[in-house]
């Protein structure tokens, strides 16, 4: 049985209630929202770093946290914390900042858990370093392994790119994936980045104004946003599974189901990669099928699902061996005659699908 | 020259000190974090002797240390001697006398220490006096060095507290400036101006040495 995080808040800026399986298998959590949602306020709590009032109510597998009135301490729940800062001790070198959490254990195997967790951590080569002059790529590995090192029973990490610059970010974040993919510890990492909440996420939660407003899978999420506002906030319809087949003169080529997908190559991507295509609703043109050539890269046959109104526009779900959501106008729907069931032709240009590399 | 004075001073300043150091430390970490009610009016409490007359707080030291207080009958009892016009007296009179000054450039420093760093060390398993031993102390180390040599300083050159607790015995409660005083009295001014400089150089030694440590890494004394 995996362990179960329930979370019931109601703080200043929070209204939640949440129960999370934190499965090892597909260990992270993503807690997406824009800033100011309350995703830091509600990390600290379950940390045991915000002291909540009453109607709180934490409880992890089986135990209680929380129940606003006892709090168990934050020492004693056995939870990582990586803050975005990374906040290393600075009178400390790098393995006495990753031994720190480690005051049980004898202190030969003290050292070599540390060492073992600097390894994990990609950050074996900064043993012997002092805490002062890393980079903020290689604090963000040394607060890891300090993080992983004790063995947590959960890790929570806070925005843990956000500190980091454009290019480190981008190689850390794929690499962070297999990092906690490999530690196999239940995970809750907050973000407001949708690139990090793709890369990182098994599962995603997105707070809107310190309300939950829809969890699932990643794809699930980003496909098929449950409320008008989780669409504003995750900002694109359409995420399907694929793999990287060709890749040529700056383009790659997708296999999604039964079809290929044409997109800009993102760079880094090496054929038989697993990704995540993105493609916004907006971007998906409709045509009848049989048309004339055109630019756009990608024709791909499908077959309307439902429509709905919302507003000026028309959405349409559509089946093309994946489920895709496109909007149109009232006008275009009329002039296609599409109603459930019509066959079409989806047309999308090739920069308008986003590549996204997911490691495992 | 009252060598006599000047040992006891060194004396009763380095235990001062020594008591000061450990029982401030707790004290000023929990003044630091403490998100408690009470915590305002202890800090008001510890920050007394700074305005008190000495010869306030002496005569409550006394009130409250004098043969027929509770302290000081159980202390008769416990060791046949009066606490007050004894050397032990005059060390409780000087812990209180100097608290705040212990107290509050270590309340500063804790306060100064990144609030995350101390968060980080209480999730790693570490208990609030083991996160105040292994991280607010190491990183508050002018704060500490601040908090001893005034401490110090401060206990060297008191007088109405020690006028009032300790009295004038020598060799037990006669301080360098009680010293000073009395030669003053008998017309001996050349004691008493020797005695002076003696002070005066040894405070501006050890104020001058604490401002090179508490420099960090800044050249204390920079070539023109």
């Amino acid at each position: 049985m995996a362990p179960t995080l329930t979370v019931c808040l109601r703080h200043l800026l929070l209204d939640v209630d949440l129960e999370l399986p934190l499965d090892a298998a597909r260990p992270v959590t993503v807690l997406f929202g824009s800033s100011g949602a309350g995703k830091t306020t509600l990390l600290r709590c379950v940390a045991g770093l915000e002291a909540p009032a009453p109607p709180a109510h934490i409880t992890f597998d089986g135990h209680v946290w929380n129940d606003g009135r006892h709090r168990l301490p934050a020492r004693k729940r056995g939870v990582a914390y990586l803050f975005q800062d990374h906040a290393l001790f600075p009178h400390l070198d790098v393995d006495a900042n990753v031994a720190y959490g480690l005051t049980d254990l004898p202190r030969p195997q003290r050292r070599e858990r540390a060492g073992r967790a600097l390894v994990a951590a990609g950050a074996a080569h900064l043993s012997g370093r002092a805490t002062t002059n890393l980079s903020g790529g290689e604090a963000q590995r040394v607060a890891l392994a300090r993080a992983l090192a004790p063995h947590p029973r959960l890790l929570l990490l806070d925005e843990p790119l956000s500190a980091l610059d454009g290019p480190t970010r981008s190689r850390l974040r794929a690499e962070l994936r297999s990092i906690l993919v490999e530690a196999g510890t239940p995970t809750l990492l907050v973000t407001h980045d949708r690139t990090e909440a793709l890369t990182l996420g098994d599962r995603i939660v997105v707070l809107v104004d310190g309300r939950v407003h829809q969890q699932g899978t990643v794809e699930e999420v980003f496909s098929r946003p449950a409320t008008p506002r989780v669409a504003e906030v995750v900002g694109v319809e359409n995420v399907v599974t694929g793999r990287v087949g060709e890749i040529d003169a700056g383009l790659v080529h997708i296999e999604v189901a039964a079809e290929t997908l044409t997109a800009l190559d993102p760079g880094a991507l090496s054929t038989g990669d697993r990704v995540l295509a993105c493609i916004r609703a907006e971007d998906i043109a409709l045509e009848e099928p049989g048309t004339r050539r055109s630019s756009p890269r990608n024709h791909l046959d499908a077959r309307v699902t439902a429509l709905t109104s919302e507003g000026a526009l028309q959405r349409v779900d559509l089946d093309a061996g994946v489920p895709l959501v496109a909007y149109i106008t009232r006008p275009a729907r009329d002039e296609l005659g599409l109603a459930p069931g019509t066959p079409v032709t989806a047309v999308i240009k090739a920069p308008a699908v986003h590549v996204i590399p997911r490691t495992s | 020259m009252d060598w006599t004075a000047v040992e006891l001073s060194l004396r009763l300043a380095a235990a001062t000190t020594a008591v000061l150091l450990v029982v401030a430390v707790p004290l000023a970490a929990w003044l630091a974090f403490s998100r408690r009610r009470w915590t305002v009016l202890v800090e008001a409490v510890v920050a007394l002797p700074l305005v008190l007359p000495p010869t306030v707080l002496g005569f409550y030291i006394l009130v409250a240390l004098g043969n027929r207080s509770p302290i000081g009958r159980w202390w008769i009892e416990l060791t046949g001697s009066p606490i007050v016009f004894t050397f032990n007296g005059l060390l409780i009179a000087s812990v209180v006398h100097s608290l705040p000054f212990a107290v509050q450039p270590l309340m500063a420093a804790f306060a100064g220490v990144d609030r995350r760093l101390l968060e980080a060390s209480t999730v790693l398993g570490r208990t609030w006096p083991s996160t105040i031993v292994h991280v607010a102390l190491p990183l508050s180390r002018a704060g500490f060095v601040t908090a001893g040599v005034l401490t110090f300083a401060h206990t060297i050159g008191e007088f109405g507290v020690v006028l009032m607790v300790g009295g004038n015995i020598p060799g037990q409660t006669r301080t360098v400036a009680i010293s000073i005083y009395d030669s003053v009295q008998a017309f001996d001014h050349a004691a008493a101006g020797r005695t002076s400089v003696i002070l005066l150089v040894f405070s501006l030694v050890v104020l001058a040495t604490t401002y090179t440590i508490n420099r960090k890494g800044r050249p204390a004394w920079p070539r023109p």
